[in-house]
């Protein structure tokens, strides 16, 4: 028996409380902390009180209804709508793709999006029509709030392929290259759509609002993690050259504002460009954060690659794999899980630093708002609008951070 | 490797060679315009009244107004125009390298930019002016009397220029305080942690709208700056220069002679001049290189200035002042078409 009682785990002591001890201990447990805590519930008090109030009676929301077009797509033409619906659809085809070939959290991942879809679809076209039939009630028209966001046909057909493709590419594993395939030509395939050739061309110009925010932030994050990786294992390079290339360009980066990387890309560098042609402002916006990016991505990466022991390397060389095949499957699959915090910080700040773009003149969704506030209709509204606009960056990183979080925990970060 | 590098840079050098060639065809951006079916015009993202995009995605405002006017004038229909939002410090680049084919995005004309920025300036289209803005309370009628007063203006821009000037020439004591941002300067002088408030007066007249108490605040009638704002061209293009000057000389015109968006199609006359303005006689839309009836095109998609200004400028309480028709004492003046 008592040999039995040494091989027994011992348990930590019970620290759970109910709620009335746990108050007790902690906020009431001294005549100052009980001072103390009416104080900061006062504070609080009348802190929520004066949001609320300015909430729900002084703040005027409609702005933000009258401006959800503007807000979403920016100038880009009501009619050319379809094109934005194209893209979704193909992305919805390719998320249900990679739900059935990777399966796991890719699949749980896919479901919520396909589930929100599902949201915004079952809500009673009747109450959409209603709202949208009734000039009387409201001053704006929400004619083209139904437009965007309750074409259901796109919507429908997006999520009946999904399903499709989920339930056609079930378990064929060897789908997998296609898909990824897919996924890189999915970014020219969106800037071929979205722009159109020939007589109905919508210039970059056009394009504005959320829709702006996120390709810049796609192509950006897309963009700046190969190039990230490629400066990273530059600057680890046993070859002088490649080695201080990259390190100047990783240091200069780091040592400039992004702002100023935009500036010169907006202001400098047309007028080094030759003659008629020119380059695409959307375009030298989109260069101008991916370099930035990659360089703090390369610092990041390289921080994985030095927590990997020469050992690893030294095995992968003794078994004869060359330089491309230890890096591609030995060096980095170990490098960059151990860095998904610090990539994904990345990410997230990427996102939130197109919003810089809106100086350079470009109509992102923080230059919409700066648009609106311009409308004599709208004007000195802006709390409203910057409110509106940060709910929406926030619900994007916050997403991001909870994917990112997932992903480790399926991955066993900081476990194994 | 190495062969594939060397043709790399190989078709780089050709092309970068080349470019030079291809760029210098001295072809007039009317010409362009024409080509291409479309006006590219540069305006403010968000400014009450001249430029901003409005709920339907469309761009509104005075300034727009006028680059739908150049677009009626020579493609003949006003939608044809894509419109480029552009902050203060790439505007002027944007209109150097051909980026846009003009500029309106109330731009003051002053010597140092005509002569080395290398743009044109055509006819102003809106003359502002600095003033002052101050609570009814003080009791200040005059410049005179800001003695000792905190004045607030925005950091780096020649409004805090003039204002020292002014003051200096005046030899008026002063406070200035400077901020970095627009919204804050106003929420602070609605607050009174300054006196009084100078910018355009333009500006002054939009933002009193949004005080607390509006009627409790008066601008002052002094000016005391020049602020001609207009449209400009790239320097050298001549016959795009001359063709916008002459669109925004036919909304004078227009108001002039009292020619309207409403009566224009159906006006009957026997004015010389007015029928050479409609195109019915005489040839000067093919002189300036435009449709015949291209002074015709303007007026029926955005009207005369004073509609233009009725339209965008009104609404935000902006009197007309001296952007008046000189046969009514203001500084608008059409040359003669002839």
């Amino acid at each position: 028996m008592e040999n039995l009682a040494i091989t027994q785990e011992v348990k930590p002591p019970n620290t759970s409380k109910s709620p009335l001890k746990w108050l007790q201990d902690n906020l009431f447990n001294t005549w100052y902390n009980t001072i103390l805590t009416c104080l900061a519930l006062v504070f609080l008090f009348l802190v929520f009180r004066g949001v609320l109030t300015w909430v729900f009676t002084q703040a005027n929301w409609k702005v933000v209804p009258a401006n959800l077009q503007i807000l979403m797509i920016g100038p880009y033409s009501i009619e050319q709508v379809w094109r934005i619906w194209i893209v979704l659809d193909t992305l919805l085809v390719l998320l249900g793709l990679s739900a059935a070939v990777w399966k796991g959290l890719v699949l749980r991942i896919s479901t919520v999006i396909a589930s929100i879809g599902l949201i915004f679809l079952l809500i009673p076209l009747d109450l959409v029509k209603k709202i949208e039939t009734d000039p009387a009630t409201l001053e704006f028209n929400l004619n083209i709030v139904y437009l965007i966001f309750f074409k259901r046909r796109w919507l429908l057909g997006g999520l009946v392929l999904f399903g499709i493709t989920f339930f056609l590419g079930r378990d064929r594993n060897s789908l997998r290259r296609w898909v990824i395939g897919g996924w890189i030509l999915s970014f020219p395939w969106t800037m071929i759509v979205l722009h159109g050739f020939g007589e109905n061309t919508i210039s970059t110009t056009n394009w504005g609002g959320l829709l702006l925010t996120l390709i810049l932030a796609a192509v950006g994050i897309a963009a700046c993690f190969p190039l990230g990786v490629l400066l990273a294992l530059g600057r680890r390079s046993q070859l002088p050259a490649i080695k201080w290339v990259s390190t100047i360009y990783i240091e200069t980066i780091r040592g400039v504002p992004l702002i100023t990387i935009l500036f010169m890309g907006s202001i400098i560098l047309p007028i080094f460009i030759p003659g008629d042609f020119q380059l695409d402002k959307v375009i030298r916006a989109m260069i101008a954060l991916t370099l930035f990016s990659a360089a703090y991505m390369a610092e990041n990466v390289r921080g994985g690659l030095q927590a990997i022991p020469q050992g690893q390397v030294e095995a992968a060389q003794a078994v004869g794999l060359t330089y491309p095949k230890t890096m591609l499957f030995i060096v980095l699959p170990q490098a960059l899980r151990a860095v998904i915090p610090a990539i994904v910080g990345q990410f997230i700040s990427l996102f939130k630093d197109t919003s810089l773009v809106s100086i350079v003149g470009l109509l992102d969704l923080l230059g919409i708002a700066k648009s609106i506030l311009g409308n004599p209709k709208w004007q000195g509204l802006y709390v409203e609008v910057y409110i509106f606009i940060a709910l929406i960056y926030f619900i994007f990183t916050f997403a991001m951070s909870f994917v990112s979080r997932k992903i480790e925990a399926d991955l066993g970060v900081g476990k194994h | 490797m190495r062969k594939f590098l060397f043709r790399v840079s190989a078709i780089v050098l050709a092309i970068s060679l080349m470019t030079p060639l291809l760029a210098n065809s001295q072809e007039s951006i009317l010409d362009k315009v024409k080509n291409r079916g479309k006006l590219i015009c540069g305006v403010h993202g968000g400014l009450p009244g001249f430029g901003f995009l409005g709920e339907d995605g469309k761009w509104s405002g005075f300034d727009a107004d006028f680059g739908r006017a150049i677009a009626a004038a020579v493609l003949g229909d006003p939608s044809k125009v894509e419109f480029v939002p552009l902050n203060a410090a790439e505007r002027f680049t944007a209109l150097q390298t051909g980026e846009i084919d003009v500029l309106i995005r109330n731009t003051t004309w002053t010597l140092s930019r005509d002569a080395e920025l290398g743009t044109d300036f055509t006819p102003p289209t809106f003359y502002d002016g600095q003033g002052f803005m101050l609570p009814k309370s003080l009791n200040i009628k005059s410049l005179k009397e800001l003695a000792g007063a905190s004045i607030g203006v925005t950091a780096g821009s020649t409004t805090e220029l003039n204002l020292t000037d002014t003051m200096r020439s005046l030899g008026l004591e002063f406070n200035p305080v400077v901020y970095e941002d627009i919204d804050t300067l106003y929420s602070s002088y609605d607050a009174g942690r300054v006196d009084v408030v100078t910018s355009d007066k333009s500006q002054l007249v939009a933002r009193r709208k949004d005080l607390k108490n509006p009627d409790d605040h008066i601008i002052l009638d002094e000016t005391i700056s020049k602020e001609p704002l207009g449209p400009l061209t790239i320097h050298g293009d001549n016959k795009w220069n001359d063709a916008v000057s002459w669109v925004v000389y036919a909304t004078f015109f227009a108001e002039e002679h009292n020619i309207t968006q409403e009566n224009v199609k159906t006006l009957k006359t026997d004015n010389p001049e007015i029928k050479r303005f409609l195109g019915e006689s005489g040839e000067m839309g093919k002189k300036l290189g435009l449709p015949k009836d291209w002074a015709k095109q303007i007026i029926i998609s955005v009207g005369n200035y004073g509609e233009i200004f009725e339209r965008n400028l009104t609404p935000i309480g902006l009197p007309r002042g001296i952007n008046k028709p000189w046969t009514q004492g203001g500084l608008l003046y059409s040359m003669p078409f002839r």
